[in-house]
């Protein structure tokens, strides 16, 4: 069967698209789409290894795909949650799913067809494939915005993103800067009304036709640690029975895809165990957190420095951009030694811009996109002191 | 046992059809041929013509570079055939070989009692020259250099290898030989894995430097030996050497004969009885896996599947080369191939099933699995590359032609097959070998 489809497309397809067919400019989209399908049966090309490891870069995109997808189906499941318990209305359990896959499937579908929109129209013009990159991005930039927030504008940061993000740097493995975050970024600043506040990140808070019960507030545990340390409350305005407990669980409102650190675990679980995502920038990226948290506490200069720094490890999109978007290979550090610093300042100054600024109560993707910045020159130094061991053998040799 | 050095970082990759400790008799082949794409950086200049008569260690072309390299006829016969590729290149001289092999004379000495120039002009002469390699730049050596030491590693960790040991059973005393003919030109490095039992050719060889190492491949690779025991800072230069090849130094001071024949592993998935055979170097394929492929598409490497050379059932074994593998080429589509869990297909990566079975042997056939991409993943390299050299960084210095950034990143002391496993594991399928090669021949153009 597989093999007759292949025949069908080698044979009746693909020559429309060769050079002389009439859809040859079109051959890197073809390409795109027939690889998709069919990983080509390309063999080794006689010099050099004539054996290949069984991976390949669309593999592992789509393992951290796979990885995303708990974080996915709890955020639609927790979008209707929030809805609800802010209406106040009844709803069974597949009522809030349902509610939420209708409000989330459209931004994921959106962000999709913005972003490999631009990746084919890029690969046509400069005549390269489509590479894979964007399977991941596209995944993450929904995961990482506001509920509410209009379609329009993902399609404009994603297109954004893409564009100044990547393509101008040379594509996929050339960006400097993390894509989704970039998309990110680019809503946080341009739109922020749309991007803070306490109505975005509940199903409906924007939409004045929703009613909300008495109390209802939507602030995040974030927006409420301004003020205080404890006694955070949820959408309807009634205390957390275990605040910690419900934001590990990600019964809290929040982006999308960042509220359940539970599910996260789940995703770093898969890219840990295939080993696509790098255990060393996950580890000293909660390290570095925790000892931020750590030395606030014993600061304590205001309720916000008092928030226990476990906490800091559960709320805010601290786990999720830890997990997915620190750990983006194009963007962080890239010697061994690099990851560690580079993970651990992103913990350090991640919580430090939360705690510092409220205005930006997610610190943790400019420290992101500030150590994405700063990768080159971490791997520098590393690769400085690897130059410097040899050359003072050479110069021992010399002498 | 003096100090082990144990090497972590690598993989061993298990294939199907080891070649079984069974030495077995190949006739004589009717062709053999020399195949002077088998020496990178050399240009050759011919000085027979199809028709001459030729002894064994009678010269068929020198080095237009350096005349004092010669190469020679592994048998005596007649030049049958001078087969060139694109732009005129030679790439083998065919020679139809005589039933008996006459032989060149060149004495027979005691190397111990000759001088260091009388024995590189007997190795120059007799064509044996070719097999002293040197770092940097991973090519012939130059017989007027000085190097600083000359390494043998006596185990090759490559897949389905040859075992050295079986090879060498016996032979200790040439062997020794040969090694007393290297000791007059440089001090020299022997490397024993010391998890196998090695022969007693090499722990009990005089006038050498032992060393212990351990680990997976490449803990072979006399690069990596290299780098551990005797690292190469610019502007000095080590020579290898491999064991076979010391034998056939050894034989030359025994006999004065330059005596080609050498033991070759036949081994792979697609070979019915993988064992070792007694044959002489060039061999035709056609002579050497007579009646013992299996039926199928398959690819003939001469070498292993790391680093060898696809040459197909017409073509030769290579000079350097111990071992012949035969694996199915492969080359079908798969559908959704980059979800399916691919029991067989090998990965250092836990992306597949395959880490599950970790002893589990593969027949891997010559597939990419997959396209060439921008560098992506980071740290993959470093997995395989027991090295204190950053692998990629190295990589791209070399893809953007940047001369000081590849000397201070270390380029002299590797050489391509020392990349072979990153480019096996590479995500990305870039063809580092390929790259590292040409780094090695750009910058050798402009150091000269």
């Amino acid at each position: 069967m597989s093999n007759a489809i292949h025949k069908f497309l080698e044979n009746n397809v693909k020559p429309n698209f060769d050079e002389g067919g009439k859809l040859e400019k079109y051959l890197p989209a073809y390409d795109a789409l027939e690889t998709f399908l069919f990983v080509p049966g390309h063999t080794t090309n006689g010099k050099g290894s004539h054996i290949r490891d069984g991976i390949d870069m669309k593999r592992t995109m789509i393992m951290v795909v796979l990885a995303m997808v708990p974080a996915l189906l709890f955020g639609m499941w927790n979008t209707g949650y929030q809805h609800f318990l802010a209406t106040g209305e009844a709803y069974t359990f597949m009522d809030a799913f349902l509610y939420g896959a209708l409000k989330v499937l459209p931004l994921v579908v959106v962000s999709y067809a913005a972003g490999l929109g631009v990746e084919f129209v890029f690969a046509i013009i400069n005549k390269h494939q489509v590479a894979e990159g964007f399977l991941v991005s596209g995944m993450l930039i929904p995961l990482c915005l506001p509920v509410e927030i209009p379609l329009w504008m993902v399609a404009a940061a994603t297109i954004f993103a893409v564009i100044i993000g990547k393509e101008v740097f040379g594509g996929t493995g050339m960006n400097i800067l993390n894509v989704a975050l970039t998309a990110r970024a680019f809503l946080f600043f341009a739109y922020p009304t749309w991007m803070s506040g306490d109505k975005v990140w509940i199903g409906g808070g924007m939409d004045e036709s929703v009613a909300y019960a008495d109390g209802s507030t939507g602030a995040t545990i974030l927006a409420q640690a301004t003020e205080k340390s404890s006694g955070f409350v949820d959408a309807a305005g009634v205390a957390y029975g275990d605040s910690f407990m419900s934001a590990f669980l990600g019964l809290i409102p929040g982006s999308v895809g960042e509220t359940s650190t539970l599910a996260i675990m789940i995703g770093a679980a898969i890219l840990l165990i295939t080993g696509i995502a790098s255990w060393k920038i996950m580890f000293s990226g909660i390290l570095g957190a925790y000892v931020m948290g750590l030395l606030f506490n014993l600061w304590g200069a205001n309720p916000f420095m008092e928030v226990p720094a476990h906490m800091h490890l559960v709320i805010g999109g601290f786990a999720f951009g830890i997990v997915f978007m620190a750990t983006d290979p194009v963007s962080a550090a890239q010697t061994a030694t690099g990851k560690y610093i580079y993970g651990f300042l992103i913990g350090f100054l991640g919580i430090m811009i939360r705690v510092f600024n409220p205005a930006y109560p997610e610190g943790i993707m400019l420290a992101i996109l500030f150590m994405n910045v700063m990768a080159p020159l971490i791997d520098h130094y590393v690769l400085e002191a690897n130059i410097k061991r040899r050359q003072k053998r050479t110069m021992a040799v010399a002498a | 046992m003096s100090k082990v050095l144990r090497i972590k970082k690598g993989a061993n990759i298990k294939l199907v059809g080891g070649a079984e400790k069974i030495l077995a008799d190949v006739p004589m082949p009717s062709t053999v041929a020399v195949k002077p794409t088998d020496f990178e950086g050399t240009t050759p200049k011919l000085v027979v013509k199809v028709g001459d008569e030729v002894k064994a260690g009678s010269t068929l072309y020198y080095n237009k570079d350096n005349d004092q390299i010669k190469f020679t006829s592994p048998v005596s016969g007649e030049v049958a055939e001078v087969k060139r590729g694109a732009k005129r290149v030679i790439e083998e001289i065919v020679i139809v070989a005589d039933k008996e092999i006459k032989y060149e004379d060149f004495g027979a000495s005691n190397p111990t009692s000759e001088s260091r120039e009388a024995i590189i002009e007997k190795l120059c002469k007799s064509g044996l020259w070719p097999f002293i390699k040197q770092r940097p730049y991973d090519v012939i050596a130059k017989p007027n250099d000085t190097p600083k030491a000359i390494f043998i590693s006596a185990f090759d960790s490559a897949p389905l290898a040859p075992d050295n040991d079986y090879i060498l059973d016996g032979k200790s005393a040439t062997f020794q030989m040969g090694v007393d003919a290297l000791a007059k030109l440089a001090e020299v490095h022997l490397t024993v894995n010391s998890a196998a039992k090695a022969d007693e050719a090499f722990l009990q060889a005089k006038n050498v430097i032992l060393h212990f190492i351990e680990g997976p491949h490449p803990a072979g690779n006399v690069g990596v030996q290299i780098h551990h025991f005797a690292p190469i800072s610019k502007g000095e230069v080590v020579w290898t050497i491999k064991p076979q090849d010391v034998l056939a130094i050894g034989k030359l001071f025994e006999t004065g004969k330059y005596d080609a024949s050498r033991t070759v592993a036949v081994s792979g998935a697609q070979i019915k009885t993988p064992k070792y055979f007694r044959t002489i170097q060039g061999v035709s394929m056609k002579t050497l896996l007579e009646g013992n492929l299996k039926e199928g598409n398959n690819r003939i490497i001469s070498g292993n599947v790391l680093t060898g050379d696809k040459i197909g059932a017409e073509g030769y074994l290579g000079f350097y080369d111990y071992q012949v593998t035969v694996i199915p080429e492969g080359g079908e589509a798969q559908m959704f191939g980059w979800i399916t869990p691919n029991p067989g297909k090998f990965s250092i990566s836990r992306a597949l099933v395959s880490w599950l079975s970790p002893n589990k042997q593969y027949n891997l056939d010559a597939n990419m699995n997959g396209e060439e991409r921008p560098f992506v993943v980071t740290e993959e390299y470093d997995k395989v590359f027991p090295f204190d050299i950053y692998p990629v960084q190295l990589v791209k210095a070399i893809m953007v032609d940047d001369i000081e950034l590849m000397e201070n990143l270390g380029i002299y002391e590797v050489a391509p097959e020392d990349f072979a496993l990153c480019e096996t594991v590479c995500t990305s399928k870039i063809p580092t070998q390929t790259i590292v090669r040409n780094g090695l021949a750009m910058l050798r153009e402009e150091m000269s």
